[in-house]
């Protein structure tokens, strides 16, 4: 199963503007693991996620997906493997209805007739949305449109998740939901999100990029033990982790 | 229906009732996208001055909102919504153009007014035409038949997306003007110099946006086609397009108005 292997050695980018947003990142993630990339604005979080499926090509380095070293020849291969969901599920979902979202990678990948409707019910049915599939993209709420999006990347059953700030703008419901929804999924998953807590649920690891930069990496309950290494990296425990502002107990390190 | 703006972008009820499924609805779009090209041409084609020959016309969005089950009121709220503007390019008219054209008794109509209430009358067909083809069809479908009857991929995609983003785009518009007004305190703010900058905005978020969807697409295995649904242009498309055309081509070489008046006075002369 060594396809579920992300593999970056020594990864640099700079932009065209001469903005180096990574400096000689390099880490291994290994089959079925869960990882978490945390750092503030900038520190290259989106960036690095570029590059995992082509997007971006490095200025150095090398990444490796399964067994393939990323190029142009094995691009087609990599992208299927990495299921990439954005941010913003609008620029994610760009068909005019929900069927034709989610059938928009497998058609690309050769699927027609029954095996396509498979999939495509399948896929929604994954993420509890198959009630949608007529649905047009803009007539969805937050949520819905999120579970979508994962439902278009799901469709193309790849062996690796990425997800940029999955819970980002999802009322409580819809990101308990979330949360309980990706914990069934057994892929290798890579988040980055400033959404802590759910970090602390998701992932056994946790990788801070801090100004292009791997801080730290190792198990997500040591990292975040360390109050210094956080506020270097300008983050903060994840609340739960926190004392109760209003009795006071809880964990050391509580607000005044 | 608060703003005109919103009343003209609220597009979701058409969207639902083109997932209706009646004949009408069934037919290949392409048939329809025809019929309703044909009914147009037949409908601008007439001359300034004519009125009485455009009135059989109203038979076919009456018939297709019959046949499709569409809430002919909600239709016709759209169109409402349209005829100011039609009235607006025609409303000089009865100014220059005084010269008396039809005698009613006493009262002498001049050509202007006629060819004011020809235009209003063209506009609301054709935009009844219009609106009604979008709630039989939809639009995406509407993109997609086009580009089987011959218009470049490039224009359907473009048209697919623009129907996909234009939520996007006036709620980013929307909220960026809002901004502008709440920090402008009732006054003028910065004036044009303000709109400006804001467009701007608009244009490079715009880009950057649609750099984001083409990174979504390549991620998904984009290769620059979009795959194409099965076509189906049978007999019923066939009975549907040519007979309408009949129609129209009949009611443009006579007048209907005028041939319905003859054989009702004739037949009790």
């Amino acid at each position: 199963m060594s396809h579920h292997i992300v593999e970056v050695k020594h990864l640099r980018h700079s932009y065209p503007d001469g903005t180096a947003a990574l400096r000689d990142v390099s880490f291994r993630i290994t089959h079925g693991e869960s990882v978490a990339v945390i750092g503030a604005n900038g520190a290259g979080k989106s960036t690095l996620l570029l590059h995992l499926n082509g997007y971006l090509a490095p200025s150095a380095g090398e990444i490796r997906i399964g067994d393939f070293p990323l190029n142009k020849g094995t691009l087609p291969e990599i992208r299927r493997t990495v299921g990439m969901v954005f941010q913003d599920p609008d620029d994610q979902l760009f068909m005019p209805t929900v069927y034709d979202d989610v059938a928009f990678g497998p058609i690309n990948l050769g699927l027609s007739g029954a095996e396509l409707d498979r999939c495509v019910t399948g896929a929604l049915e994954r993420v509890g949305a198959g009630h949608l599939v007529k649905k047009a993209p803009y007539h969805l709420s937050g949520g819905e449109k999120k579970r979508v999006a994962i439902a278009t990347v799901l469709s193309m059953s790849p062996d690796i998740l990425v997800m940029d700030e999955p819970t980002n703008g999802l009322d409580p419901q819809a990101r308990r939901q979330l949360i309980a929804l990706l914990q069934d999924f057994h892929h290798t998953k890579i988040f980055t999100s400033h959404d802590l807590d759910m970090v602390l649920e998701l992932c056994e690891r946790t990788i801070i990029l801090d100004g292009g930069e791997v801080r730290a990496d190792g198990p997500t309950r040591e990292i975040f033990q360390d109050q210094a290494l956080l506020s270097r990296c300008r983050l903060e425990k994840p609340l739960s982790m926190q004392g109760c502002p209003v009795c006071g107990s809880g964990s050391a390190g509580s607000p005044p | 229906m608060a703003t005109i703006d919103g009343a003209l972008l609220d597009f979701k009820r058409l969207d639902q009732l083109a997932a209706g499924d009646t004949a009408v609805h069934r037919l290949d779009p392409r048939a329809k996208v025809l019929a309703t090209l044909a009914f147009i041409v037949s409908v601008v084609s007439f001359g300034k001055y004519e009125l009485s020959a455009l009135i059989p016309f109203f038979i076919f969005p009456a018939v297709l909102i019959g046949l499709g089950d569409l809430p002919a009121g909600y239709i016709l709220r759209k169109i409402a919504l349209i005829c100011p503007f039609a009235f607006v390019v025609g409303m000089f008219n009865p100014v220059f153009d005084r010269g008396a054209l039809v005698h009613l008794g006493p009262l002498a109509i001049s050509g202007g007014w006629i060819s004011c209430a020809s235009i209003v009358t063209r506009a609301a067909l054709t935009v009844s035409a219009a609106v009604i083809l979008v709630a039989v069809t939809g639009f995406p479908a509407i993109c997609r038949a086009m580009e089987r009857l011959g218009m470049p991929a490039a224009f359907a995609v473009q048209l697919v997306f623009l129907y996909r983003y234009i939520f996007v785009l006036t709620e980013e518009g929307g909220r960026a003007s809002r901004a502008r007004e709440l920090r402008s305190f009732g006054k003028k703010g910065r004036g044009m110099t303000s709109y400006a900058s804001l467009l701007g905005h608009l244009l490079l978020r715009t880009w950057m946006r649609a750099e984001r969807i083409h990174m979504a697409m390549l991620a998904r295995g984009f290769t620059g086609t979009f795959a194409r649904d099965a076509a189906r242009f049978g007999a019923a498309e066939l009975f549907f397009l040519t007979s309408w055309c009949a129609l129209f081509v009949t009611l443009r070489l006579h007048n209907g108005a005028e041939l319905l008046g003859s054989l009702v006075t004739g037949l009790f002369r």
